[in-house]
């Protein structure tokens, strides 16, 4: 922490972007005493241009880059993107297909979900926490892996359906993994939600209400912690989510605590659409088989889908050619970051690392 | 006389100097093993995350992949006491000058590892308007690590390789 | 129109009783699609379009972004609401579009109606340099302190070896 400023009772700091947290963002804090009264957000340290680097490449060219922003949720950030693409392009993914996308977008829910939670546990000075679920996360890899192909960043959605079809034995594979699992969110729950070192720290902290959640735009997990059964998988259910029977975790008191409990649900939940997904499953092709230069109609869509941290959102704008015209992506950690500034605001400085990594803000998401 | 007693003293100094070279010389390159050994397994890497690379960079550090192992500690503490510099990914023109800024405040020595494609040549950005196009343009830079994002293998690799790097180093006086 | 989508048309023909037909860009066909609502307001009349959204039910903005049309010479600025806590329009997205003139990128702010149009709007003025009057602060958010260059996303910026 560097401080900027001097006036009167008040200091204002620079926390960030070096800071033992999680790195790449900036929070000018202004603090009377110990309590502080006001915080700038500057983010921007990981804008790398990617709306404009989409107006450069194809369709299908534009899959790479626009996974990297999240890459601990890449089939997240990319659902949205394929579902507008291809109503631009024109094509309709086989119903396999829409199975095994909702299979790696609730697997990446899970991966990301637990790097959520791990390092929430080194914000909150607990390394158990960071052990326990890092270890576990690398079961999810391991399964995400072998649909995929590599560790995090899997390109795998593509307009017209998945790249290659999941590989013989993963079901047995999965299924042997989430009764591990399903066990181990038990140890969760005694070791970390009924710790008192935990509850004293993050229950009744960065309390949001519900009508603050609704009119500041928060989306996701924050916003169902508040009391609002808002998910775009139920709200819009999109691919083949209409057939699956899930709930949405919602919580009514809105702070830290209960933040922390819909992320544990919502891991859950997605190992049970895994599963309802895996037996609904036919066999069938994978992807609709394009030839040629893919272009998209003149015309524009927009699609959202549920990624980890919340509503997804891509707006294509199409001149006929094969480049898109425009991508504008709206992303949930850049909705969120409004929030920062409302939650921090007269909350003590020791509490502020419960509170920024709370709402899972992921500074490299935001800025794009 | 003089002239004599001169001499004598020249001859001694002579002597001195020599049986200070050899002495020197027979012991500097155990101290610098040493040193260097010292050096070797205490990395402390400072916590400045730079884009998404640092999701493997703390994977790698997590149970499976155990980067204590290698003699690389864990991302904690102030700079001033990090003698690492790992930069995770991609380096954007605001975040160039505070990159900077990190390395000129770790004091000596310091190694510095670009981790991931966009650190080294700016990977999958290379026409952004944003990103700086490799980071040895910026802070010298000692081992390169490809990949988008490395492998947590690939990381230890690199930190294999920056320790036979650092074991050969020289050690100033 | 079929019916599964009558919310949709219920909601623009309140929408068009209030400001004729200047809220349709491409008619009607253009306007209405299956959970989606296109809707269209000149600068002037905006922020009045955007308070009778509002009062609809449309209480989240998601998305707000503009798209530089130098063939045209106009900047168009589209808004993207949701409602979050209104179990009928929950499915559905709302697009409200204005146009402006490339010299003169100036319209009124949404903050005051949608308080979540706020970082959008930031980031819209410096990815074009479209300028929100009565905004609470209109600076920069995520490009570099000194960037001089001109605004990225308009379409005259190339970008190096393209």
């Amino acid at each position: 922490m560097e401080v900027v400023e001097r006036q009167g009772d008040y200091l204002t700091m620079s926390v960030g972007p070096q800071h033992p947290g999680s790195g790449h963002m900036r929070l000018i804090v202004t603090v009377d005493g110990d309590i502080i009264v006001k915080v700038k957000p500057d983010p921007g340290y990981v804008h790398r241009g990617a709306e404009k680097m989409c107006e450069v490449r194809t369709y299908i060219q534009n899959i790479p880059h626009l996974e990297r922003p999240v890459i601990i949720d890449s089939c997240g950030i990319l659902f949205a993107y394929v579902l507008a693409a291809e109503e631009l392009i024109g094509v309709q993914p086989p119903p396999r297909a829409q199975y095994i996308r909702i299979i790696m977008a609730e697997l990446n829910r899970i991966i990301s979900h637990m790097y959520w939670l791990s390092i929430y546990g080194i914000f909150m000075g607990h390394s158990t926490m960071f052990m326990w679920p890092m270890g576990d996360r690398e079961l999810f890899i391991d399964l995400a892996a072998s649909i995929g192909g590599t560790r995090v960043t899997f390109s795998y959605f593509i307009p017209g359906g998945v790249r290659n079809d999941i590989p013989p034995g993963f079901k047995e594979k999965a299924l042997k993994t989430f009764d591990y699992f399903v066990k181990r969110l038990k140890e969760y729950e005694k070791i970390y939600f009924n710790n008192p070192l935990v509850l004293k720290r993050t229950q009744g902290v960065g309390v949001f209400k519900r009508e603050d959640a609704i009119s500041l735009g928060v989306t996701g997990p924050n916003l169902r912690a508040s009391g609002v059964a808002s998910d775009t998988r139920k709200d819009e259910p999109y691919s083949m989510y209409d057939t699956i029977d899930f709930d949405i975790p919602t919580y009514r008191e809105g702070d830290s605590y209960s933040r922390a409990w819909v992320r544990l649900e919502e891991m859950r939940e997605s190992m049970k659409i895994i599963r309802q997904a895996i037996d609904k499953m036919e066999a069938g092709p994978v992807k609709q088989p394009m030839r040629g230069q893919i272009k998209g109609k003149v015309g524009e869509a927009f699609a959202r889908t549920e990624a980890a941290r919340g509503t997804m959102f891509y707006h294509i704008v199409s001149d006929g050619g094969k480049f898109p015209y425009r991508v504008k992506i709206s992303v949930p950690s850049f909705r969120n970051l409004i929030a920062m500034s409302h939650l921090l605001e007269g909350n003590r400085l020791a509490d502020m690392p419960v509170i920024y990594w709370g709402l899972d803000y992921w500074p490299v998401e935001a800025d794009r | 006389m003089v002239s004599s007693g001169s001499a004598i003293s020249v001859f001694a100094g002579k002597v001195n100097d020599l049986l200070g070279t050899i002495v020197e010389q027979s012991v500097k390159e155990p101290i610098r093993y040493i040193v260097n050994w010292g050096r070797l397994y205490a990395l402390w890497p400072v916590h400045l995350e730079t884009a998404c690379c640092s999701v493997e960079f703390g994977a790698a550090s997590g149970p499976r992949f155990d980067l204590e192992r290698f003699g690389m500690l864990e991302a904690f503490g102030s700079l001033r006491q990090c003698d690492l510099l790992v930069v995770q990914g991609t380096v954007t023109r605001k975040m160039a000058p505070r990159l900077q800024w990190v390395y000129e405040q770790m004091p000596e020595p310091k190694w510095v590892i670009a981790m991931g494609a966009c650190a080294i040549s700016g990977g999958l950005y290379i026409d952004s308007y944003n990103v700086i196009q490799g980071i040895d343009k910026i802070i010298p830079t000692d081992v390169f690590i490809p990949g988008c994002p490395p492998r947590p293998e690939t990381l230890i690799q690199g930190i294999i390789e920056l320790q036979n790097k650092i074991r050969r180093s020289r050690v100033r006086s | 129109m079929s019916e599964s989508n009558s919310v949709e048309k219920r909601i623009l023909e309140s929408l068009k009783s209030k400001f004729g037909e200047s809220i349709l860009e491409d008619g009607w066909e253009g306007a209405l699609a299956p959970k989606r609502i296109k809707t269209f307001a000149s600068r002037e009349k905006i922020v009045e379009v955007a308070q009778a959204i509002k009062e609809l039910g449309f209480d989240q903005v998601i998305s707000q972004g503009g798209t530089d049309y130098p063939k045209d010479d106009i900047f168009k600025v589209n808004y993207h609401l949701i409602a979050v806590d209104n179990e009928e329009l929950k499915p559905i997205i709302l697009s409200l579009a204005t146009k402006l003139p490339r010299n003169d990128p100036k319209m009124s702010t949404l903050t005051n109606v949608w308080r979540s149009a706020e970082f959008h709007e930031q980031e819209t003025f410096e990815n074009f340099g479209i300028f929100f009057e009565g905004h609470p602060r209109m600076e920069r958010l995520l490009l570099p302190e000194d960037w001089d260059d001109i605004p990225p996303l308009r379409k005259e910026f190339t970008l190096p070896g393209r």
